[in-house]
This record gives structure tokens, C-alpha cells and sequence, in this order.
């Protein structure tokens, strides 16, 4: 697996799409989620060839401090965190069912933190149904399949969150009014997985 | 997009570079930008941090000062600041005596400072305000937003920190406050985040949007824009509804512009409030009008009530020297 090209993809897929994620938080929220993605992505950028050679844990964990030290608003400790759960949890050769595992641990690390659940137009809402996924992964499924049907499942989550009412999070303020636009970090969140799955 | 800047990426660096040099006497600037502190702290007092998104400016940097904030932490436009900021700053302005931060009900603040305050390694509680009373859904932890009543707890908080008041203290008056005192905002424009370069939302020129927030976010409706007189009884109806005051009672009422608004209106709005204030039975026996908790240009203001009794009076007019808030020195 190359790390490095997957966090590249997934930094480079977030700045090309901040127009469109300035858009989604502009009809639901204050407007500012795409420029602090792309601040993220850009001190991840900056941060990647002094991680040269570390092991995943190493730099999943540095990553996720630049995250909470760059990024700043909900998404600074939202991605943050995950990637630093992440860093804990993830084997270095990991599995569908490791992925499962520990992003089931993301899940409950999110939930804490934000007091936000599933079904709450979240990027919970794409965490949880991504960890279905790959749970119930058949293990002899070609990897190219696996991989598709992960960033298939993700997109497909983000753009549900569009008829979902929003109760937790900045979007949680506009009451019905949030209903039929996708959640900005739900689309985030969708872009790196399927940009991440793109280099595995 | 029609601004007096150089470049988008500098916008928040060179305006915090000439605030810090406006207002020498008054404060310092951390390292790298990370906070904004008073330049003369006081020992043995409780330490008192706030911050969050730019673009509100004079909030919060502009309430640095004596009688009022230790240290500010500014985000960048609209954004909460990161933990590490917070945890500088109570670094440089802890007089020994514990750390209160104050810190307005929005996700991004809330987790932020959440985190710095899991990380400090000192005594410290947190304020959370939350007087916007437009969008209510307080089933939801969530909850309210905290707005313009923020300058509000910071004064007074401030002014009791400045007397000695200890951190169960200081946090048991900043709750107080912050639960007599309600805010509802009108919206005649949009604001236009710098970088982001148009407008956060589009409103038609005989439009308003009532409830909005801070941020320009939507708030209860959005509605043909109405004469001063109605759209003041519409929010401090909304308001009184919440705060409940007894006939008598009395009240401070803060009109604030949220950048976009000439002050001739802002006292117009007073005029209006008043009026409905006094036709309730409630005693106006402070009042603070300027554009001081604002949205970047957005035009409209709001209105903020603060039920006050005698302790809480004498701790507003108490002497205060910021940038933004000086009388009594």
C-alpha cells in the first residue's frame, strides 16, 4: 500500500472540490468548510515528506494533530480526531474487518466528542454505513471490487444525507430548512474515502 | 467583491498586526498571532480567555483589557481557533488564580476549546453562552447560539474577575448572566467571507431574515423587509418571551450593528426598542449601542436584553479600559 499517494489523492481531491463544498456549506451552514478543508489539506501536504518512511501509526497520528492544529471550527477536531483514533487502531496491513474495526471505534470516538449519532446528518452517515460495508465484505471479493463497492457505498451515503434533517452540528440551527442539501462534511468526508480507495 | 485588503491569505494576520499597533497600550500580540493578551496582567486574578471565529470583530480581541478579557484567541474568518491557541494563551496570562474560558454555543468553539481544556494543566471552567433566542431547539445539546449577550458576560464577569472573585465564582456569575440575558438578530444583507469572495446568501432588496446569526446563517424566516417599529416588537417579543422579566424590572439593552449598519439606524432601533421595552413595564437603566459583535459587512443588527439587578448593575458600570469598551477610567 502507498500512503503517501493516498493521503496525496485525498488532500489534492479535497482542494480540487472546494468550490463545491464552499457551495453545500453556504445553503446550510456559515460558508467556511471548503477553505478550511483545503487549509487542512494544504499543512497535510506540507507535513507528508517529514513523515517519510514512519510507520502508518506514526503519521496517521501526525496528521490528525495537524488537523486539530490548522484546521480549526468543528472540522479540525471532527477529522482530527478520527485520524488519531485511526492511528491507534488500524493494523498495518489491515483487513476489511480491521477497517470495520476501527472505524467503528472512530464512530464511537465522533460520537463523544460531538454528541452527534447516527442518522443525524453527520459524516457519521457515512462513517457507519462504509463500516457496514466493509463488515459484511465477502473475503474472497477481488480487491478492486472491495475497493469499488467502499467508494461507491460512501458517495451513495453523502448524497442521502440530502433528506435528512439536521439535529446536531452548525446545520442543526436551520431546522427543516437544511432538508435536500447534502452535509458538507459528509461530502468531505466521501471524497477522501473514495480518493483514498482510488490509490489502494 | 468589493474589499480594502492585499491578499485573501493575509486578511487576518495584517489586520491583528494593526489592531495590535492601534491599541498598544492596551494589548500584546502572542507569538505567531496565536492570541491577543492584555498588556498589563493581574496577578493573583482569575485568568479570563474567549475567542472564535474572525470577522466580528471588535469581538473578542477588542475587549482585552482591564474589567474585562485576559487573552483573546482569533480563528480565521468564521472559524473556531484551535486548541493549541487556547492553551498558549493561558499559558502567558494565568495569574495562579485558574483560567475561565467563555466560549459562545457553536459546535466548532465548543469542541475546540473543549479540547484545550481537557489539555490544560491548570484550574480552569468554561462559560457557555447561548442568548440567541431565534432558533430554539434546546432538546438538542446543541442548542442556542450565543451571540451579541457574549460582550455582556464578559463585561461583567470581567469587572468581578478585576474585584477578586474566585474561578467557582466567576463561573457560577458568567452562567447567571448568560441565563438572564437574550438576543435576536435581523439581517438586511449578506456579509461576504473573504475568501469564500461572494455572498454568503442571497436576500432580495425588500427582504430580511429574521433570527439570523453571526454568520449570516438562516435563522426563523425570511420575510418582506417591515418597518422598525415591527421588526423590534417582533424580536423583543421573542425575547421578553424568553427572559420573562417581571413588570418593574430592571434592564440593560444592548442595539449592535452587525457591520453593514449606519449608526443613525442602530439608534433608530433603540428608539424602537425602547418603546416596546418601557410599554412592558421594564426600567432601561443601561444601555450599550454600537456595532460591536458584528458579521464582517453584513447590514442589520441585534437586539439583546439583560434583566439586571443591583450587584450586576454596579459590575457593568464598573471601570473598563478595552479597545472596543471604555468608561469609568
Amino acid at each position: 500500500m502507498n500512503l503517501d499517494a493516498c493521503i496525496q489523492n485525498a488532500t489534492q481531491t479535497l482542494i480540487d472540490h472546494v468550490e463545491e463544498l464552499t457551495t453545500l456549506d453556504q445553503a446550510i451552514g456559515d460558508g467556511d468548510h471548503g477553505l478550511n478543508m483545503k487549509r487542512g489539506s494544504l499543512a497535510i501536504q506540507a507535513k507528508l515528506p517529514s513523515l517519510e518512511g514512519q510507520p502508518m501509526a506514526a503519521v496517521l497520528k501526525a496528521l490528525g494533530m495537524t488537523c486539530m492544529s490548522t484546521i480549526g471550527g468543528s472540522s479540525g477536531p471532527v477529522f482530527g480526531t478520527l485520524l488519531v483514533t485511526l492511528s491507534k487502531e488500524l493494523p498495518e496491513s489491515a483487513s476489511a474487518a480491521d477497517c470495520a474495526r476501527a472505524l467503528q471505534r472512530g464512530i464511537e470516538a465522533l460520537t463523544r466528542l460531538g454528541k452527534a449519532e447516527v442518522g443525524q446528518k453527520t459524516l457519521l452517515d457515512v462513517l457507519d454505513p462504509v463500516r457496514k460495508i466493509l463488515q459484511d465484505m465477502p473475503t474472497d471479493m477481488p480487491k478492486a471490487e472491495m475497493l469499488a463497492r467502499v467508494r461507491q457505498g460512501a458517495h451513495d451515503a453523502a448524497a442521502a444525507t440530502a433528506a435528512m434533517a439536521a439535529i446536531k452540528g452548525r446545520a442543526s440551527f436551520l431546522g427543516e430548512r437544511a432538508d435536500g442539501h447534502i452535509d458538507p462534511g459528509s461530502r468531505s468526508m466521501a471524497l477522501i474515502i473514495g480518493a483514498v480507495c482510488d490509490r489502494l | 467583491m468589493k474589499k480594502l485588503i492585499n491578499d485573501i491569505e493575509q486578511v487576518l494576520a495584517e489586520s491583528l498586526d494593526g489592531f495590535a499597533a492601534a491599541h498598544a497600550d492596551i494589548v500584546s500580540l502572542g507569538a505567531e498571532r496565536q492570541f491577543v493578551q492584555r498588556r498589563t496582567p493581574k496577578p493573583g486574578k482569575v485568568a479570563l480567555i474567549s475567542g472564535g471565529g474572525s470577522g466580528h470583530e471588535p469581538l473578542h480581541a477588542g475587549f482585552v483589557g482591564h474589567g474585562m478579557l485576559d487573552a483573546a484567541c482569533p480563528g480565521q474568518v468564521f472559524t473556531s481557533p484551535t486548541p493549541n491557541q487556547m492553551l498558549a494563551a493561558a499559558q502567558a496570562v494565568d495569574g495562579g488564580a485558574g483560567v475561565l474560558f467563555i466560549v459562545k454555543n457553536y459546535s466548532g468553539d465548543m469542541m475546540n476549546f473543549q479540547m484545550a481544556a481537557e489539555m490544560l494543566d491548570r484550574d480552569n471552567a468554561t462559560v457557555i453562552v447561548n442568548d440567541d433566542v431565534a432558533v430554539e431547539n434546546s432538546t438538542y445539546t446543541t442548542g442556542r447560539r450565543g451571540v451579541a449577550g457574549t460582550l455582556i458576560v464578559e463585561r461583567i464577569v470581567g469587572a468581578a474577575a478585576e474585584r477578586g472573585a474566585s474561578l467557582a465564582e466567576l463561573k457560577a456569575q458568567g452562567d447567571a448572566v448568560n441565563k438572564a440575558t437574550a438576543s435576536m438578530g435581523v439581517a438586511l444583507t449578506s456579509c461576504i467571507v473573504p475568501a469564500a469572495g461572494r455572498p454568503t446568501f442571497q436576500i432580495g432588496v425588500d427582504e430580511m431574515e429574521l433570527g439570523v446569526g453571526i454568520h449570516g446563517e438562516p435563522g426563523r424566516r425570511r420575510v418582506k423587509l417591515a418597518r422598525a417599529d415591527a421588526i423590534a416588537g417582533e424580536m423583543l417579543s421573542a425575547i421578553l418571551g424568553d427572559l420573562g422579566p417581571r413588570r418593574g424590572s430592571e434592564v440593560l439593552l444592548l442595539v449592535n450593528g452587525f457591520g453593514g449598519t449606519p449608526a443613525m439606524e442602530l439608534y433608530l432601533m433603540v428608539n424602537a426598542a425602547r418603546r416596546v421595552l418601557e410599554g412592558r413595564g421594564l426600567v432601561i437603566s443601561r444601555y450599550l449601542t454600537g456595532s460591536l459583535v458584528t458579521s464582517l459587512e453584513m447590514a442589520g443588527c441585534s437586539l439583546t436584553v439583560t434583566v439586571l439587578d443591583e450587584p450586576l448593575g454596579a459590575l457593568w458600570d464598573a471601570p473598563v479600559h478595552t479597545a472596543a469598551l471604555r468608561w469609568g477610567v
